[in-house]
């Protein structure tokens, strides 16, 4: 089984490297690269924990092979912070205590990231509608919407009333 | 297994005819990625469609709509004159997955996937959308209604993919909705999906009307006698009635852990129900805007 090439950057960070086709992207992150903030549940596309961005939009990386983003840009959970600077929406989950475990959260983390970056004001369906795309098992709904609340005023957008 | 990512529509059906039937094309890969880590499906080789251009792209014209078979549900989403044009199959490409889901999934994937209860195919046959083939022995236009023979079973031949979906621009006083039951709001499978689209005159008099179901068959049905019933009338709530308790006559449904049988039939009949209002209201506020305007 032949590997093949990719160059794909990473948060910033041009890789090169040889893959099998059968690799994951979640598995290239985490084996390949020692990126193991991106987590792994389902590895069939329904839990939403491994959601990464691809060139600004969020996708799951465990239904991604690595050959397929040959080329182009990936942003995981490790590329937001700067330095021992938190992003806006990682302080919000710590300051909202939208984790409990914290297994899930890069992938709501990620998906977020997405939603805000391209719509700084989502309306309350918006957002409901992104974080239904993943699972918490710690039952911390209540928190993590809190968490989006005081990311979205935290990136200078209004404050929606989720739990109003 | 090998992986391929043609540039050329040309160089993608000269490799899948090369393999046969060790091939399989992908395009958003989200179902056929789940195949593969469960067995369900063991290819030697995967070819990548979504770098071949006629596949990406969605193209609005003066005659209607094209939209590449590769183009991704959160792309469709934010075309506005799709949306504006057909809201029953915008909403309804996304409804597939979740939104992380949509970053990939395309309409081309999700009909070759053959799912009866894939989400865009109720809605696209109720649209009366064709698609493209091409294959070894050239290009086709088939309607999607005739793609789908069985759960995981096309109508089309080895190495033959589609390339696009042609929708027209919709005639006075046309709409469309899609309906769908799912346990979860995200991520799950639909127990029915009822897709109607509908052309009705100034009077309110229903000149055209088209209902497909989904996930009640072992293929998305259209279902003609359901649509029958508004037919040359101003559908009232007898009409409806009527048009649901057909749907639910036509529904075939198995029992699984989604839902009974007996609760998939009656469901069929209501959410086509739903799906037409919704579409009647649509149709009802375009001659609304056209008299406005003019």
């Amino acid at each position: 089984m032949a590997g093949r090439q990719i160059r794909v950057n990473i948060n910033g960070t041009d890789h090169q490297a040889i893959v099998e086709p059968r690799l994951s992207l979640a598995d290239f992150l985490r084996h390949e690269l020692g990126l193991t903030g991106t987590h792994i549940g389902c590895e069939h596309g329904v839990c939403g924990i491994c959601n990464v961005l691809i060139d600004g939009r969020s996708m799951r990386s465990c239904l991604l092979l690595a050959v397929q983003v040959d080329g182009r840009s990936v942003e995981t959970v490790e590329g937001l912070a700067e330095g021992e600077k938190l992003h806006p929406i990682q302080e919000a989950f710590m300051d909202e205590q939208g984790l409990q475990c914290g297994f899930c959260t890069p992938g709501f983390i990620m998906s977020l990231k997405e939603l805000l970056d391209r719509n700084p004001n989502p309306s309350e369906d918006e957002i409901k509608d992104v974080l239904g795309g993943s699972i918490c098992r710690c039952t911390g709904y209540a928190g993590i919407l809190r968490a989006v609340q005081s990311a979205v005023a935290k990136m200078g957008g209004g404050r929606p009333s989720l739990l109003d | 297994m090998e992986y391929a990512s043609p540039r050329s529509l040309d160089e993608a059906i000269g490799l899948l005819s090369q393999a046969g039937v060790d091939a399989r094309p992908m395009a958003g890969g989200t179902d056929l990625l789940v195949q593969l880590r469960t067995g369900a499906r063991r290819p030697e080789l995967l070819v990548d469609l979504k770098q071949i251009p006629g596949l990406c792209g969605i193209d609005c014209g003066s005659q209607g709509f094209r939209i590449g078979a590769a183009v991704s549900g959160a792309e469709i989403g934010e075309c506005l004159p799709l949306r504006e044009a057909w809201p029953g199959v915008v909403e309804a490409a996304e409804l597939i997955g979740s939104t992380q889901i949509q970053g990939r999934a395309s309409l081309g994937g999700n009909l070759c996937n053959a799912s009866p209860a894939a989400d865009s195919v109720p809605a696209l046959i109720a649209a009366g959308a064709v698609c493209t083939l091409i294959g070894p022995a050239g290009r086709r236009e088939v309607p999607v209604d005739d793609i789908v023979r069985g759960p995981g079973e096309t109508a089309l031949g080895e190495a033959e993919i589609i390339v696009d979906f042609r929708l027209p621009r919709p005639q006075d006083g046309t709409g469309d909705a899609y309906q769908r039951m799912i346990p979860r709001t995200e991520m799950d499978i639909a127990i029915v999906g009822a897709g109607v689209s509908v052309r009705v005159a100034e009077s309110g008099e229903c000149l055209a009307c088209r209902v497909a179901l989904g996930a009640v068959a072992a293929r998305p049905i259209r279902v003609d006698e359901a649509a029958a019933a508004l037919m040359g009338r101003r559908p009232d709530s007898e009409a409806l009635e009527e048009l649901a308790a057909r749907a639910s006559a036509a529904a075939d449904p198995i029992d699984d852990k989604r839902g009974t049988r007996a609760y998939r039939t009656r469901v069929a009949g209501v959410l086509a129900r739903r799906a037409a209002e919704e579409a009647l209201r649509r149709a009802g506020d375009r001659w609304a805007a056209r008299s406005q305007s003019s």
